[in-house]
C-alpha cells in the first residue's frame, strides 16, 4: 500500500490552515449521529474526548485506570513549549518548528511539526482559561525557562509537576462533558482489541479489569490515544500499567507500526539501586538549566568515589570534567537528550562513573546555590529534590545528585497521516502512541505540547473529513466481526490461564527488558541487534509454554492483566530490533554504532534513509513488510545536527 | 551515601494484610512472611516481592492499585498500620521506602476504609465518587478554542502560587481514609480553593461549591469536625485552610442562592 501522508501541498504556514479549509465538515445537527471512541485518557485522550464532545459527537471513553487523572502524562514534570515569544528572546513559530526538526534529527514530517508549532500558542491559551495554574512573574504574567536543545526560553510550566496540572485541566474539561452526558465514561476498562468491518474501524473490545467481563462497542471511528511503548524494556520512567497493548492489537488489524527503534533515552534519571527495581524515576531535565553535569576526571579518583573513600563535594575544581560543558560550548549542560545521554553513557564506559555500581554521573546544584540561595533552587525545584531525597535518602542541596539515562519516551508508534488517521480507514492515533511529530529524538516539554495540541486542535478538524463521508445511521455490535473479535480475546485469554508453568509474567518482562536495553538501547550494533532477535524469539517461545497465571478471567486479575501486556511486548520488541537492523544510520536516539563520525556522534544517511519505516503485521511469526514514506524537506536544509 | 549503599542489611518481616475476594465476599486479616528486603526498596516494591513467591506457590497475588510509582498518580492507597500511606510525612505509599521499617517488624496493609469508598479486591478500592465530585462542578466552563491570550489575565503570583498549591491534589483518598468521620472536605476543598482563587473560576463560583458540597454529599462521605487529620496524612500537603476557604465559599453561595435546598 502507497503511503499517502495527505501532507497539504503549498507553503509550510498555509498549510493548516487550507487544510482545515478544505477537509469535509459535519453539520453540528448530524454530530450528534456520530459515535466516536477514544482510548486513553491521558492529555490526548482526555482533551480529545473533551473537545470532540464539545462539538457535538457522541463520545465514550475508555481508560484501564481507575480515574481518568490517573494517567501518566501526569507524572510530566518539566514545561509545555510554545511559540508564544512572551520573553522577546527571537523564538517564533518557525523557530520552534525549526528546533523540532533538527532535534528530532531529521527525521519528522515537516507539515506535521510546523502545525504542531503553530497550535502550540493556542494550548497555552486554552490551558490558562480553564484554571491551570502556571508559574507567574510578579507582574502577574506567564513564567518560561528553557529547555534542552533550545536557545530560547519558550517553556512554560507549573513547578515541577506541569504534567500534572495540565492533565487535572483536561481531565476538567472531560468531566464537563461526562456531566452534560456527552461523555460516556468507562473506567478500569482495557481495550484488548479494535474491531473492523470491512475495511474501517468501527468499534473495540475491552475487559473489565474488576468483574474480568469481555464487552464489545460499537462507533463511527475510533480514536487511540494510548501512550508509549518504553516499558518493552522493563525498566523505565513510565508508570507500570503503561503497555503497548492496544498499539499493538490495532498494528496486528492492519494499522502501520512506524519507526519502532525510536526511543527516547533520558539522560536524568535515579540510577538502578537493585535487582528488585520496579521502575525508574526521572528528574526533570529543567534541573539542566541549573545543575552542572560532571564525572571525576580520572579513572582512579572515580574508582575511589565508587568505594566511598572520597565525597563528591570534597573534590576539587581542577578534579572534575564537566564534559557536557567541555564538549558542547554553545549548549553546555542544555544538548538534547539522546546527546548527554550518549555522552553519559560514554563516560561510565570510561569507568569514571560514579556510586556503587558506577553507572551514574554527577548533577550538581552547588554553584547555582551559592550565586542565588537553596530557597530560591527550592522555588523551582523542591519537589523533584524532595522526591530525590525520599527515593536516595542523599540531600541534593548538599551532595550532588547522581542520574544515569532511563527509557523515557517512545517517538516511534502508529503511522499516521497528517489528519492522524492510521492505515485503518476510521481509526486514528494521537499523543505518544502514533509517530508522527518528534523524528528520532523528542525535544523536552515537547509531549505535552503535542498530546494536547493533537487532543484539542487536531483530531477535532480532521476526524470530521472522515466521519462526513460515513452516512451517519446508528451502529451496533451485531456484526459478526464483533463476536469474532471477542471470541479471539477470550480464547487468548483462557490460553494464558491455562498454561500454568513455572515463570511469573514479571519474570517474562525482565528477561526481555535485559535483551532490549543490552541490544537495543542507548547503543545498538548489526551482531548484537541478531543476537536479540534470536533471544526474543526463544523469549516468546518459552512464554506461551511456561508462564504461571492463577485465578480465573471473571475477577480482578492482576497477573493475568500483565501476561497479556507482556506477551504483546515481546511481539513489539522483536519488531523494534527489525527496525533498529534495517536502519543502517545513527540518528537521534538510534545509535548504531557502525554508523558515527570520527567525534563519536550520530552519522545519518539521509539519502538512503530519509524515510519512516512503516512495518506491516503479515501474519502470525510471519516477517513483517516494510513500508516506507519517504521524507522531504523543503523548508530546512539537512545539516549534521551540531551543538558545539 | 547510603542511597547507593551495597552493605543496608536485609530484613525480614511479618505481613498482616487485608483479603478480600470481592465486594459482595467477607474480607479478613492474612499473615505472611516476606524474607530479605533491603532497606532500599520501596514499600510497593516489597510488596512485588510477596506477590512474585505468592504466584510461584501457585496462591493468588495481593491486588493493589499503584502506577507512576512517583508520587503524583494518586493510584497507590494503602493503610498501613493504621496511617493513610504509612509512617513518613507528606509521602504516598510508592514513595515509602523500607529504611522507614526495621528487621522483625510486623506491617499491618489494609485498604482505605470508608463505605464511599467499596473494596474491589483485597488492597483495591472504587474512588469514583471522587470523579463524580469533580463532575458536579470541579471546572471552568470554557470549550476548547477561542481562550483569550494566556496573558490577557494577569495573575499575582502569590494567588497564583496559592492556587496552585491547591491544585497540587493527587485525589488519591488519603484524606477520607484518615477521618474518623471519613469526610470528603479537604479533596473537595482543594478544587474549590483552586478555582475560587483565580480570575478564570469567578463566573462559576456560587454554583460550582454548591453542587460540589451536593455531590459530596450523595456519595455518604462524613461531615467535617476540624479534626484535621486529613491535613495530617496528605501526602502532597494540602493545607487546612482550603476547608476554612470551602466553608466561606459555601456559606456566601447558599446565603444567595436560589437553591433553597
Amino acid at each position: 500500500m502507497e503511503l499517502l501522508s495527505k501532507a497539504p501541498e503549498g507553503p509550510l504556514a498555509e498549510k493548516w490552515d487550507k487544510h482545515k479549509f478544505n477537509v469535509k465538515l459535519v453539520n453540528p445537527a448530524n454530530k450528534r449521529k456520530y459515535d466516536v471512541i477514544v482510548v486513553g485518557t491521558g492529555l490526548a485522550g482526555a482533551a480529545a474526548a473533551a473537545s470532540l464532545a464539545e462539538l457535538g459527537y457522541n463520545v465514550k471513553a475508555f481508560t484501564y485506570h481507575d480515574s481518568p487523572r490517573r494517567a501518566h502524562s501526569i507524572a510530566a514534570q518539566g514545561g509545555i513549549n510554545a511559540a508564544k515569544n512572551y520573553q522577546n528572546d527571537g523564538d517564533s513559530v518557525f523557530r520552534l518548528f525549526y528546533d523540532t526538526i533538527k532535534g528530532g534529527d531529521y527525521r519528522a514530517r515537516e507539515a506535521n511539526v510546523y502545525r504542531l508549532a503553530q497550535v502550540s500558542v493556542n494550548i497555552i491559551d486554552q490551558c490558562v482559561a480553564q484554571g491551570v495554574p502556571f508559574a507567574r512573574e510578579y507582574g502577574g504574567l506567564l513564567a518560561n525557562r528553557s529547555f534542552g536543545g533550545a536557545q530560547v526560553s519558550r517553556t512554560f510550566y507549573a513547578r515541577g509537576q506541569t504534567g500534572q496540572q495540565l492533565l487535572l485541566g483536561a481531565y476538567s474539561a472531560l468531566s464537563r462533558q461526562v456531566a452534560y452526558g456527552k461523555v460516556k465514561l468507562y473506567t478500569r476498562s482495557e481495550l484488548l482489541d479494535v474491531v473492523v468491518v470491512d475495511g474501517q474501524a468501527r468499534g473495540i473490545v475491552t475487559r473489565n479489569l474488576v468483574t474480568g467481563e469481555v464487552q464489545t462497542h460499537a462507533s463511527h471511528a475510533v480514536v487511540l490515544a494510548t501512550g508509549g511503548y518504553g516499558n518493552v524494556f522493563y525498566l523505565s520512567t513510565n508508570a507500570m500499567y503503561c503497555n503497548a497493548t492496544a498499539a499493538w492489537r490495532a498494528h496486528k488489524k492492519g494499522a502501520y507500526f512506524a519507526n519502532p527503534c525510536f526511543t527516547q533515552i533520558h539522560p536524568t534519571c535515579i540510577p538502578v539501586s537493585g535487582d528488585y527495581q520496579s521502575k525508574l524515576t526521572l528528574m526533570s531535565e529543567s534541573l539542566r538549566n541549573d545543575g552542572r553535569v560532571w564525572v571525576p576526571k580520572t579513572v582512579e579518583l572515580a574508582e575511589r568515589v565508587r568505594k566511598g573513600e572520597v565525597k563528591p563535594q570534597d573534590i576539587g575544581e581542577d578534579d572534575r570534567d564537566y564534559f557536557l560543558e567541555r564538549k558542547y560550548p554553545a549548549f553546555g549542560n542544555l544538548v538534547p537528550r539522546d546527546v548527554a545521554s550518549r555522552n553519559a553513557k560514554q563516560m561510565c564506559d570510561e569507568k569514571r562513573g560514579v556510586g556503587a555500581s558506577g553507572l551514574a554521573v554527577y548533577l550538581d546544584f552547588a554553584d547555582v546555590i551559592k550565586r542565588t540561595s537553596a530557597e530560591a533552587v527550592s522555588q523551582k525545584y523542591g519537589n523533584l529534590f524532595e522526591m530525590y531525597e525520599k527515593i536516595t535518602d542523599e540531600d541534593p542541596y548538599k551532595q550532588p545528585m547522581r542520574i544515569y539515562p532511563a527509557v523515557h519516551y517512545t517517538m516511534g508508534g502508529l503511522w499516521v497521516d497528517y489528519n492522524l488517521q492510521t492505515t485503518v480507514p476510521g481509526l486514528y492515533a494521537t499523543g505518544e502512541c502514533n509517530f508522527s511529530d518528534h523524528g528520532a529524538n523528542r525535544l523536552g516539554a515537547s509531549a505535552l505540547m503535542q498530546g494536547l495540541a493533537d487532543g484539542y486542535f487536531v483530531i477535532p478538524s480532521t476526524i470530521g473529513d472522515y466521519l462526513a463521508a460515513t452516512p451517519p445511521k446508528p451502529v451496533t455490535t451485531d456484526h459478526p466481526a464483533f463476536a469474532e473479535a471477542k471470541a479471539g480475546v477470550q480464547a487468548r485469554t483462557e490460553q494464558l490461564l491455562s498454561i500454568n508453568g513455572n515463570k511469573t509474567p514479571d519474570e517474562f518482562h525482565k528477561a526481555l527488558g535485559h535483551i532490549m536495553w543490552e541490544y537495543c538501547g542507548m547503543a545498538r550494533n548489526a551482531e548484537g541487534l541478531k543476537y536479540a532477535k534470536a533471544e526474543i524469539q526463544k523469549i516468546k517461545k518459552e512464554f506461551w509454554t511456561n508462564v504461571k497465571v492463577v485465578g480465573s478471567n471473571d475477577e480482578m486479575n492482576q497477573a493475568l492483566e500483565k501476561a497479556s501486556r507482556v506477551a504483546d511486548f515481546i511481539e513489539l520488541g522483536e519488531l523494534m530490533v527489525d527496525d533498529a537492523l534495517n536502519r543502517n544510520e545513527s540518528c537521534g536516539g538510534h545509535f548504531r554504532e557502525e554508523y558515527q563520525t570520527p567525534e563519536g556522534e550520530a552519522l545519518r544517511d539521509d539519502e538512503h534513509y530519509a524515510y519512516v519505516a512503516a512495518w506491516e503485521y503479515m501474519g502470525e511469526n510471519q516477517p513483517e513488510r516494510l513500508n516506507k514514506e519517504e521524507l522531504t524537506f523543503e523548508n530546512v536544509k539537512l545539516t549534521q545536527r551540531s551543538y558545539k | 551515601m547510603a542511597g547507593s549503599n551495597p552493605n543496608a542489611k536485609p530484613m525480614n518481616l511479618t505481613l498482616r494484610v487485608w483479603r478480600q475476594p470481592n465486594r459482595q465476599t467477607e474480607g479478613r486479616i492474612v499473615d505472611y512472611k516476606v524474607k530479605d528486603i533491603s532497606p532500599e526498596m520501596s514499600f510497593l516494591e516489597m510488596l512485588d516481592v510477596l506477590n512474585e513467591d505468592l504466584l510461584h506457590q501457585g496462591q493468588d497475588p495481593v491486588a493493589f492499585d499503584h502506577d507512576c510509582r512517583e508520587g503524583i498518580c494518586g493510584s497507590c492507597d494503602l493503610f498501613i498500620n493504621g496511617r493513610s500511606h504509612g509512617p513518613e510525612k507528606g509521602t504516598t505509599t510508592c514513595q515509602l521506602h523500607m529504611r522507614k521499617f526495621k528487621d522483625g517488624d510486623t506491617i499491618t496493609i489494609e485498604p482505605w476504609r470508608a463505605n464511599s469508598f467499596p473494596v474491589n479486591k483485597d488492597l483495591s478500592v472504587d474512588r469514583s465518587a471522587f470523579d463524580r465530585i469533580i463532575q458536579a462542578g470541579g471546572y471552568v466552563s470554557v470549550n476548547t478554542g477561542g481562550a483569550p491570550d494566556g496573558n490577557e489575565i494577569p495573575i499575582p503570583k502569590d494567588i497564583a502560587d496559592r492556587a496552585f498549591e491547591a491544585a497540587t491534589c493527587i485525589g488519591c483518598g488519603a484524606c477520607v481514609a484518615a477521618c474518623k468521620n471519613a469526610s470528603a472536605m479537604l479533596f473537595v476543598s482543594a478544587k474549590v480553593s483552586q478555582l475560587a482563587l483565580l480570575p478564570q473560576g469567578q463566573v462559576e463560583r456560587a454554583t460550582r461549591v454548591e453542587n460540589m458540597v451536593a455531590q459530596m454529599d450523595i456519595e455518604g462521605f462524613g461531615a467535617c469536625t476540624n479534626i484535621g487529620s486529613c491535613a495530617a496524612e496528605c501526602p502532597v500537603g494540602i493545607s487546612l485552610e482550603n476547608i476554612a476557604i470551602l466553608n466561606r465559599e459555601f456559606l456566601t453561595a447558599k446565603a444567595a442562592s436560589n437553591n433553597l435546598a
